[in-house]
């Protein structure tokens, strides 16, 4: 008998407390096993500030640090510029990255930080229970948009794979989901890259993945998921969005 | 050792790498710039990292990021930049993380002006940012001091797991003075078995965190935080008295102030006035003891507290502790404005006259 | 039986994301049983046909499945 998968040793035993369905669990482990196959787990730091996932301290079996809502590029900057040969990563939802904490992810990526960031993109506030995120789909509902989010009231939603790789910094950025297996086998191979580039101190490393919010969306998670390839991956186009490498192949 | 001639900022900065700071973040505001211009040449050529943040934010997180990965970390602002690290230095207090903050004041409220002030004593002295959280102020009133504080400051965060603020004025950042490099009283440190730096064979993780959900929890730590802030109390007062043995007249008043209330003394002196200094240097915690056992000797008969502030902050402090035993009367500007000697000279005989 | 599907059925949240994803489609939710946080677990329907592919137990957010074949 051999044990063909099981709970990675990247994880606590600690028990999740997101909602049922909710795609926070599958990432964590997703960047659990790339930490534990690449053989940084020992080695690795995380920083994972407010939101759904600011529990993740619990979860992930490697040192971690809580940061304050937004600031964790800037905290994992300060981790990683002192700690250059370990591998250092940021886990952060969209309210957090995209808005409260958009000046900080846009210049650790200008600076070309080389810690690597998993952005964590439900399109709406979690935690809080529901509020419109820069990330929120015009007509989709939230609890401060109750009619839908307007282009008048709040402008267009915010492709930040896309933003952050306009800086030279950025050297990958790949935009996943994990509704299946075969989208979860191409997001954990985007993570494991990301961290290698970042262990090859090639520069700034960015995987978004897109992600249901059952609870907050109002569906089962079986209709969120098809909620998130229907309407998200449209308005937020999945694949590799930046490879520096490829790119300079290529010219 | 030889005296050498340092401009108060460029002391800072060069007090910190001599400490074994091992990192600045920092940006830039005047009038402290001259800490991130040195440190970005200097830090680096002993090992150090320097980074200049996107802000005042950022900074004081990044120092969150290295503190808590065991690192000596320091970032160095001025008044509405210390608004904005306020966020970030709850946190260092929440998660118990040693950080040297310093603090080369100007004046206020909002832009305020460039020029020394002294009206972030609330903010220094009161936590400043969120929840229940004190932060060690040290305030120097002259070169020399300034650096040897900074030094300490970086022992006495990591002996209490606690930011540190050294709050000096505008003056005082901008001042050339001859200094001496001095050893620092050695302190018996912790180790940082604490440190979120990667596991590298530890049997559990370590975190870094600030959040206790269970409110029991939450109300336990903040005990925790409570017992560590009486410790601190107990051991860490610091102030100056002087020729307060026999003062009828006291003037209380930290930083710039106090150094220019010294002149103020020798002309009250020579008139046969008997005045007095009471210059507390741990703005929290502040000496409210001494200053109560002074205020309750006969020979005191009344308080001028001066400041760089337009009505006042230290003087809440200084009321707290006279507790009504003497009166206590103002002399103060805002930001920019000294208090002269004349005047202090002035207000010290009105205050006298008014009790005799 | 060729591959063995463990479940740690008490932290099963029912949330059915293991059923979408098993190519033999035994992977069921159980309406006969209700776990301990209030929700009818996911469990096999029939294990002699499991390939041991752990589709279900890569898909699953908390973790709960261990998968193994002989």
């Amino acid at each position: 008998m051999a044990i063909v998968y099981q709970k990675s040793a990247g994880l606590t035993d600690h028990e999740l407390h997101y909602c049922p369905g909710c795609h926070h669990g599958i990432i964590h482990k997703l960047v659990a096993e790339s930490l534990v196959e690449l053989g940084l787990l020992d080695d690795a730091i995380g920083v994972c500030p407010v939101g759904c996932s600011v529990f993740a301290y619990n979860y992930f079996s490697c040192d971690m640090q809580e940061a304050a809502h937004g600031r964790a590029p800037a905290v994992a900057t300060g981790i990683k510029r002192t700690h250059p040969d370990q591998c250092v990563f940021t886990y952060q939802g969209d309210g957090d990255l995209a808005s409260i904490g958009a000046a900080e992810i846009v210049h650790a990526a200008m600076r070309g930080e080389k810690f690597t960031t998993i952005f964590v993109n439900n399109a709406i506030y979690g935690m809080t229970g529901g509020q419109m995120a820069p990330t929120t789909l015009i007509g989709q509902r939230a609890t401060t948009c109750q009619s839908g989010r307007t282009v008048e009231q709040a402008g267009m939603p915010i492709r930040v794979a896309e933003m952050l790789s306009t800086l030279d910094g950025c050297v990958y950025a790949e935009r996943v989901c994990v509704t299946d297996i075969a989208n979860i086998n191409k997001a954990k191979k985007a993570i494991k890259k990301a961290f290698e580039k970042q262990m090859n101190r090639e520069g700034f490393t960015f995987i978004e993945v897109l992600s249901t919010c059952p609870t907050n969306w109002g569906m089962t998670p079986l209709k969120a998921n098809q909620w998130l390839k229907e309407n998200m991956a449209a308005y937020y186009p999945l694949g590799v969005i930046k490879d520096k490498a490829i790119d300079a192949e290529v010219k | 050792m030889a005296k050498e001639l340092w401009k108060g900022n460029e002391a800072i900065a060069e007090a910190a790498i001599r400490a074994g700071c091992d990192c600045f973040f920092g940006y830039p505001i005047t009038p402290q710039s001259e800490v991130p211009e040195y440190m970005s040449v200097h830090l680096p050529e002993h090992g150090g990292v320097f980074v200049q943040a996107e802000s005042e934010v950022a900074a004081i997180n990044m120092v969150y990021g290295a503190a808590g990965a065991g690192m000596r970390a320091m970032t160095s602002s001025s008044s509405p930049g210390i608004s904005l690290k306020q966020e970030g230095i709850t946190y260092i207090a929440g998660a118990e993380l040693p950080a040297v903050i310093i603090n080369c004041m100007r004046g206020g409220p909002g832009l305020g002006t460039i020029q020394p002030g002294q009206g972030d004593y609330f903010q220094a002295t009161r936590g400043g940012g969120n929840g229940d959280y004190r932060t060690v102020v040290l305030s120097p009133s002259n070169v020399q001091e300034t650096v040897d504080f900074v030094q300490e400051a970086f022992d006495i965060a990591d002996q209490y797991r606690n930011p540190v603020m050294v709050v000096c004025d505008g003056l005082i950042g901008q001042m050339m003075e001859p200094i001496e490099w001095r050893e620092i009283p050695k302190r018996k440190l912790p180790p940082k078995d604490w440190a979120a730096s990667g596991r590298k064979g530890r049997d559990h993780h370590n975190v870094i965190n600030s959040l206790y959900m269970d409110p029991e929890v939450c109300d336990e730590h903040n005990r925790h935080l409570d017992e560590k802030y009486a410790e601190i109390v107990k051991n860490e007062i610091r102030w100056e008295e002087v020729e307060c043995e026999d003062a009828e007249l006291v003037i209380t008043a930290y930083g710039t102030p106090a150094r220019i209330a010294l002149t103020a003394l020798e002309a009250l002196r020579a008139e046969g006035i008997k005045a007095g200094l009471f210059r507390p240097i741990t703005l929290w915690p502040f000496p409210e003891k001494a200053l109560h056992e002074l205020a309750a000797k006969e020979h005191v008969k009344a308080f001028l507290d001066v400041e760089m502030s337009s009505s006042g902050q230290m003087i809440d402090d200084v009321r707290l502790a006279v507790e009504g035993q003497k009166p206590i009367s103002y002399l103060g500007h805002a930001g920019g404005v000294m208090p002269t000697v004349e005047e202090m000279i002035e207000s010290a005989k009105k205050a006298l006259k008014e009790v005799k | 039986m060729s591959a063995k599907v463990t479940f740690n059925s008490d932290r099963c949240k029912g949330c059915e994301l293991c059923t979408t994803v098993c190519p033999k489609h035994i992977v069921i939710i159980d309406k006969e049983t209700i776990n301990r946080k209030g929700y009818h677990p996911a469990a096999v329907s029939d294990m002699e046909q499991c390939i041991g592919c752990a589709s279900c137990a890569k898909i699953c957010p908390d973790s709960i499945i261990t998968v193994e074949k002989f």
